[in-house]
């Protein structure tokens, strides 16, 4: 087969990040370094209690603090009920948050705020306001909330959830879903082995490095002026007005640089309270999470309880797959049923099986709240379904590769799971239309030296290396609901603006989006000049989320050129005075095939703005997509295991990807390279400690995220596909990687030791103790 | 509000200057204050790195430092490396490399690095390690940074056995 991509100049190459050097010389970029001298800094008292209801407030004494130009609490704010994930509208999420309440829900949930001309006044103000609280007995896991006449923790009469799913507060459940193909209990009987095996993943926080950071004032004509660190730009000015009960005409968001968000800034945590505070006082209004508030209030990714239970033929057919998950969306619901989903949709399709049981059980708790994290669900459920693949594997005798190979899914090939689960409704059927995962599964051998896995019964010794892997899917956008637009104009030099809402938050989708429209547009993309999500200027985009950016907005970016380019060719030919279809765009110039005529776009431009029949060359595009193919990859470790202390050390991390075609290789690397050791740090260390609902490790000092010094050698191999319905063959490539780590270390444990772990972090306590009780 | 009379006087980028502080006020919240906002606030509790600026050619977390500690000291931040024209040879590595995602860590990647190759003349993985291991990065797992960085310091060190 030819590839599709050799004939590409711009896509398919390792362009330089469009932002990159601004970054690295330090400009001022982020919403930080955009703070009037004049603003006011703006401090929350949170809540101290994991469950209670104020029965009475009094600010009187901070509002007469020095510096203290407003105090916000339950009793002078707007009362509307809203959701504060950044989703589609209606969001599958339930309405359960005001912008205060009389209840607080979690130790980090809202109380007051001040606003005050120093953040120590700001503090000092925060420690005169009297509270009374009447404390509620507390919800702290999945088994009380669920349990008959278990305190409720939503009981405001206006909790609802606005599209018809099931929501039933008063029992805690924040939503129900749910899918049968096939007779899953036949299967199950038909098998030669079953399992039943039940999983737990933890609490976790994306830790970006720019904690939340939103910035507010009024402008001249007297309209609210968001500046903040978002993901979700357009669904943050839609959220605001809603909370603050305004028309989304007198609000304008702008992003600008992020410093990470991973998910964690697909929500709408500060931008409503700047906002307020900026319309009471007039003045400009910044207010920035501390580390610990970032941890404590930001959002996490949800515990997930997943039980699996499976059956296997001995010739290596799955005969049944079956899948109960609860979610601990802690105290409010946002996400909560679309990444429980996506725990059945983005996992259960990568096996062929005819007989799938799926079930999602959402409950609230008193506990941090979860949201989008990179994986969304996926990497929840692909703890349990690798782990449990290499059990079913092992019971038949096979390779646990071969195994999969045997099993998974592959091009034209759907699966009832597609049509069955999206996100607050049915999904879209669809068949796999690119799929390299075989040959990801073969290069990743390759690279961890898989012909060399020994079982486990043959090591001895105080350090016993094992080799693990786990084969993984995701989706690209949400079909038929996500939405991105992009628009493009010509200057005078042949450079293009180019207009998107598809938000970069250091993915380097700005540039990516710039190599699609300079590839369509015949030209560089170094005359591509990136404005990203301003709700005032760019065309709308839902967001940076569900995988989508690449695939959907990329293919807005598309059509945005193509429409530009059609009116360039017709200008082009009015100056050449030939015929529009005997003219074709090349290297930034319309010219007749053999070139012994051309214009370029500098001089079309020209001609277009100044010299005849003047207009504005400007296309517009905006995409939904019909179906959301999953990019594919195979992740491999080997460990080597301290089996005296626990401790475990990564040796070598290989994560091969089928990413399409990668737009841009060196940033599809770098988000593989970015994710992966996400997801290691995840699965070795990063957990949420809590004493009576407070987490106790509110720190990086105490909650360990991975630094150059404990990095693994991770590489990165980017298999290439083609998917037609792509912007140039492209699918995503940003959170699959993350999936990985925690089931190819808990193959690679077991493939040491014979110690399998059904929960992580694998910190070295839970390692030792699982090695202990190996029996040989 | 009342003014507080106090003042720190420091070398900053090569300049001698005076500023206006409080006995409090950290040395980043001043260097921000002044402009100088390359240097970034992630932890405020010297974990994260994102602050990092060199205080007499040693990397220092300037969240960490009281602005009065500077007193007397040559602080040089991201400000005083490379220009739009001209990026440092690690600068351009970074970019060329695609080593550079959401960027907010990398000031102060590139000022701890700066202290590894003004202060070492032989760069061992190890070396390195200890330098950088003060910096977090969440979007890149380090690899291209890595890779970035390696390229600079054997280029350096090979230039230093010339010689």
């Amino acid at each position: 087969m030819t590839n599709p991509a050799a004939h590409f100049k711009q896509v398919n190459h390792s362009v330089t990040k469009v932002d990159a050097k601004q970054l690295a010389l330090g400009k001022n970029s982020y919403v930080g370094d955009f703070v009037p001298s004049d603003a006011l800094i703006v401090k929350m008292l949170w809540s101290p209690h994991p469950h209670a209801r104020i029965k009475a407030i009094d600010v009187s004494k901070a509002e007469k603090m020095p510096g203290v130009k407003a105090v916000l609490w339950h009793g002078n704010v707007p009362r509307n009920i809203h959701c504060t994930a950044g989703q589609g509208f209606p969001e599958p999420s339930p309405y359960d948050t005001f912008i205060f309440d009389t209840k607080v829900r979690f130790v980090g949930d809202r109380v007051a705020a001040v606003a005050a001309e120093t953040a120590e006044q700001a503090e000092a103000a925060l420690a005169r306001i009297h509270v009374e609280y009447e404390l509620l007995p507390p919800v702290f896991s999945i088994d009380e909330a669920m349990a008959d006449g278990a305190p409720v923790i939503h009981d405001e009469p206006e909790a609802h959830v606005p599209i018809p799913i099931p929501y039933e507060p008063k029992k805690n459940l924040v939503a129900r879903v749910g899918c049968e193909a096939g007779d899953f209990e036949q299967g199950m009987k038909d098998a030669d082995f079953t399992f039943d095996d039940t999983y737990e993943t933890p609490y976790a926080q994306h830790c970006p490095i720019e904690p939340y950071t939103s910035l507010a004032h009024i402008d001249s004509a007297g309209r609210i002026i968001i500046t903040t660190s978002t993901q979700v730009p357009f669904h943050c000015r839609r959220i605001v007005a809603q909370a603050l009960g305004i028309p989304v005409q007198k609000i304008r968001v702008i992003k600008p640089r992020i410093g990470g968000g991973f998910g964690s800034k697909q929500e709408i945590l500060l931008e409503d309270i700047v906002a307020l505070f900026a319309l009471r006082t007039g003045r400009p209004v910044f207010w920035q999470f501390t580390r610990e508030e970032n941890f404590r209030t930001g959002r996490t990714r949800h515990p997930i309880r997943v039980r699996l239970r499976t059956g296997v033929k001995k010739d290596g057919t799955i005969t049944a797959i079956g899948m109960d998950c609860w979610n601990n969306t802690g105290a409010y619901g946002g996400h909560g049923l679309t990444v429980v989903s996506c725990c059945g949709s983005k996992v259960l399709p990568l096996y062929r099986c005819d007989n799938i049981h799926f079930l999602g059980l959402v409950y609230y708790t008193n506990l941090p709240v979860g949201g989008a994290y990179r994986g969304f669900g996926a990497t929840q459920a692909f703890f349990a379904m690798e782990s449990t693949i290499d059990k079913m594997a092992e019971a038949i005798g096979m390779d646990p590769l071969e195994f999969r190979r045997k099993n998974h899914i592959k091009t034209g090939e759907g699966s009832p799971v597609f049509a069955a689960l999206g996100e607050g409704k049915e999904g879209t059927p669809m068949t796999v239309g690119s799929c390299a995962l075989g040959e990801c599964i073969e290069k990743g051998a390759a690279a961890i030296g898989w012909q060399n896995r020994t079982d486990w019964r043959t090591k001895t010794g105080r350090y016993r290396r094992g080799i693990g892997m786990a084969c993984l899917m995701q989706g690209s956008s949400i079909p038929h609901i996500d939405m991105g637009g992009a628009s493009i104009k010509i200057n005078e030099d042949g450079s293009f603006n180019l207009l998107v809402g598809a938000t970069d938050l250091g993915t380097g989708s700005d540039t990516v989006l710039a190599q699609i429209a300079a590839e369509e547009l015949a030209t560089t993309t170094d005359k591509m000049i990136v404005y990203s999500s301003d709700t005032d200027m760019t065309p709308f985009d839902v967001g940076a989320y569900a995988s989508s950016t690449t695939y959907l907005s990329g293919e807005a970016a598309r059509k945005a050129a193509a429409d530009a380019k059609r009116q360039i060719l017709k200008t082009g030919a009015e100056m050449l005075n030939l015929p529009v279809d005997q003219v074709v765009c090349q290297d930034a110039h319309v010219q007749t095939p053999d070139g012994s005529q051309k214009v370029s776009y500098g001089d079309i431009a020209c001609y277009a703005l100044y010299q005849k029949n003047q207009y504005q060359i400007i296309g517009t595009g905006s995409h939904i997509t019909e179906k959301s193919p999953p990019p594919f990859a195979a992740h491999y470790a080997e460990i080597e295991v301290d089996t005296w202390t626990g401790l475990i050390k990564v040796l070598k991390y290989v994560s091969t990807i089928d990413c399409g075609t990668a737009i841009n290789p060196a940033l599809c690397e770098g988000q593989t390279e970015g994710g992966t050791l996400n997801g290691i740090s995840y699965a070795l260390t990063e957990q949420y400690l809590f004493q009576n609902g407070r987490m106790t490790n509110a720190s990086f000092a105490d909650y360990h995220i991975f630094s150059m010094r404990d990095k693994p050698p991770i590489q990165a191999i980017l298999v290439p596909s083609y998917e037609d319905t792509g912007p140039f063959g492209a699918k995503s490539v940003s959170e699959i990687c993350i999936n990985g780590p925690a089931p190819v270390f808990a193959n690679a444990l077991y493939n040491a030791t014979g110690a399998r772990l059904y929960e992580f972090p694998f910190t070295p306590e839970r390692v030792l103790k699982a090695i202990q009780a190996v029996k040989r | 509000m009342k003014k507080n009379p106090h003042t720190v006087t420091f070398t900053i980028n090569g300049e001698l200057k005076t500023f206006l502080t409080e006995p409090d006020e950290k040395l980043l919240a001043l260097l921000r204050r002044e402009g100088y906002q390359g240097a970034k606030y992630g932890c405020g509790q010297g974990t994260c790195g994102s602050c990092t600026v060199l205080m007499d050619g040693r990397a220092v977390y300037s969240c960490l430092l009281y602005a009065m500690q500077a007193e007397g000291r040559e602080i040089r931040t991201i400000e005083s490396i490379g220009t739009h024209d001209q990026p440092s040879e690690f600068q351009q590595e970074l970019i060329a490399g695609g080593a550079v995602q959401c960027g907010y860590c990398i000031p102060g990647m590139i000022m701890s690095a700066t202290a590894l190759m003004e202060n070492e003349t032989t760069f061992d993985d190890e070396t390195v390690r200890e330098y950088m291991d003060g910096n977090l990065c969440r979007c890149t797992g380090y690899e291209k940074i890595w890779t970035a960085l390696r390229r600079v310091l054997d280029r350096q060190e090979a230039a230093g056995k010339k010689k």
